[in-house]
C-alpha cells in the first residue's frame, strides 16, 4: 500500500466520507475510488470500476469479477451517536454505545455537566447543540438523542436533526412535554417532519433507572439502524 | 474541555485512533510495517472479508483477522513481507496442516492478503 493510499483513507475516515481501495492480489497493485472519483495505479475494466462504485452504498468489502482476483474494501463512517445534555443517562449511555461501536459526543454547554469527571473517557462538546452539529455534520450514519430536558438545548438540535440525513432521532421527556415540543416544532416549521422523532425514547423494556434507560435508548437505535423505521 | 485534544503516544492503539492512523504514526516513526486483509471466507470463519490487522517490524498488532487463532502465522508471514517488500497471498484451512498447527478450529476457510506499507 502506498502512502498516498494510506493518507487518503485515514483522511476520509476522519471526514466520514466513503471509500473503496481496490486491491490486484496478484501483485498488490491499488486504486482508489471516492465520490469525485478514481484515481491510482491499477485500471479497471468500465463493469469492474461499476461494481466498486456500487459498493459505496453497501458498504460491503468484496471481490470484483473478472479473470484476476480484485478485492475491493470498502470504508464507510463508523456509526456515530450524538448525545445533547450531559445528563444521568448519558453518562450510562456514552459508554454503553462505544462498546456497541459508536463513536460518541457528548454535547452540553453547561460546564458542570459536560465535566470530565462525569464523563471519563467520553469526547466532550462544550458549544450549543446547533455550532456544535453544524462542526460535526448530520449524516446518515448518525444518530442523535435529545436527552437534556431543556428547550433551549434540544429544540436547536431537533430543529437541524429533522430535516438532515441522521438515521435516528429521539428525545426524552413525557407525553406532556414531547406535546409541547411538537408545538414549538411545528411553529419551526418542520410539522411534516417531527414524526420522525421518537419519543417516549428507546424500546419499552420496563426500566426505570438511568442505565436501564441507557439499554433501551441504544437497543432502539441498533434497532433502527438496522431494521429501519419499523413504521 | 477534553474530546478535541491531542492523542496519547503509546505504542498500542488507543480507543479513538483508527488502525490506519495507527499504521501513519508508525510510518511516520520510521518504523516497517504491513497491513493483512481478509480477502475471502467460507464456511464460519470469524472475521469477515475486509477485516484488517496491521503489524510493525516489531510485532505489535492491532485490529485481528480471525478470531485469535491465526494471527500468530499472519504476523510472521507479515514480517517476511516488510523484509522482501513483496505482498504475499495466505490461506488457512481446517484441512490445511498449518492451519491445525495454528489451530483454525472453528471449521472455516479463510484467505488474508498482507501487503508492505510504504
Amino acid at each position: 500500500m502506498k502512502a498516498a493510499t494510506l493518507a487518503r483513507i485515514a483522511q476520509a475516515q476522519q471526514k466520514r466520507e466513503a471509500l473503496v481501495v481496490v486491491t490486484r492480489l496478484a501483485d498488490g497493485a491499488q486504486c482508489v475510488f471516492d465520490a469525485a472519483g478514481s484515481g491510482g495505479g491499477l485500471v479497471l475494466a468500465p463493469e469492474q470500476a461499476a461494481e466498486a462504485a456500487a459498493l459505496f452504498a453497501s458498504g460491503r468489502s468484496t471481490s470484483l469479477s473478472g479473470p484476476e482476483t480484485l478485492f475491493a474494501r470498502a470504508y464507510v463512517p463508523s456509526p456515530r451517536l450524538l448525545i445533547i445534555g450531559a445528563v444521568h443517562i448519558a453518562q450510562a449511555l456514552a459508554p454503553m454505545a462505544a462498546a456497541a461501536g459508536f463513536e460518541v459526543v457528548v454535547i452540553d454547554p453547561r460546564g458542570a455537566f459536560a465535566s470530565a469527571e462525569r464523563f471519563p473517557g467520553v469526547e466532550l462538546c462544550d458549544e450549543w447543540p446547533d455550532e456544535a452539529l453544524a462542526r460535526l455534520g448530520l449524516d446518515g450514519a448518525t444518530a442523535l438523542v435529545a436527552l437534556s430536558h431543556d428547550p433551549k438545548l434540544d429544540d436547536p438540535a431537533l430543529e437541524l436533526a429533522l430535516p438532515s440525513q441522521v438515521f435516528y432521532i429521539g428525545a426524552l421527556g413525557s407525553r406532556r412535554t414531547h406535546e409541547k415540543r411538537l408545538g414549538r416544532l411545528r411553529d419551526a416549521g418542520l410539522g411534516d417532519k417531527v414524526g420522525r422523532i421518537h419519543s417516549p425514547i428507546g424500546l419499552d423494556l420496563g426500566g426505570r433507572s438511568p442505565a436501564e434507560i441507557a439499554v433501551a435508548i441504544l437497543a432502539e437505535v441498533i434497532q433502527v439502524r438496522y431494521r429501519g423505521e419499523a413504521g | 474541555m477534553g474530546g478535541h485534544g491531542e492523542k496519547p503516544k503509546a505504542n498500542v492503539q488507543t480507543d479513538t485512533e483508527s488502525l490506519f492512523e495507527t499504521l501513519r504514526r508508525w510510518r511516520a516513526e520510521g518504523k516497517p510495517a504491513a497491513l493483512a486483509t481478509v480477502v475471502s471466507t467460507w464456511g464460519s470463519s470469524p472475521r469477515p472479508e475486509g477485516s484488517h490487522l496491521a503489524v510493525d517490524e516489531a510485532g505489535h498488532f492491532v485490529g485481528s483477522v480471525s478470531g485469535g487463532c491465526i494471527e500468530g502465522a499472519v504476523i510472521e508471514a507479515a514480517t517476511q513481507v516488510m523484509a522482501s517488500g513483496c505482498p504475499q497471498l495466505l490461506e488457512f484451512g481446517v484441512s490445511d496442516e498449518q492451519a491445525w498447527q495454528v489451530g483454525l478450529a472453528c471449521g472455516g476457510r479463510v484467505q488474508v492478503f498482507v501487503e508492505p506499507v510504504e
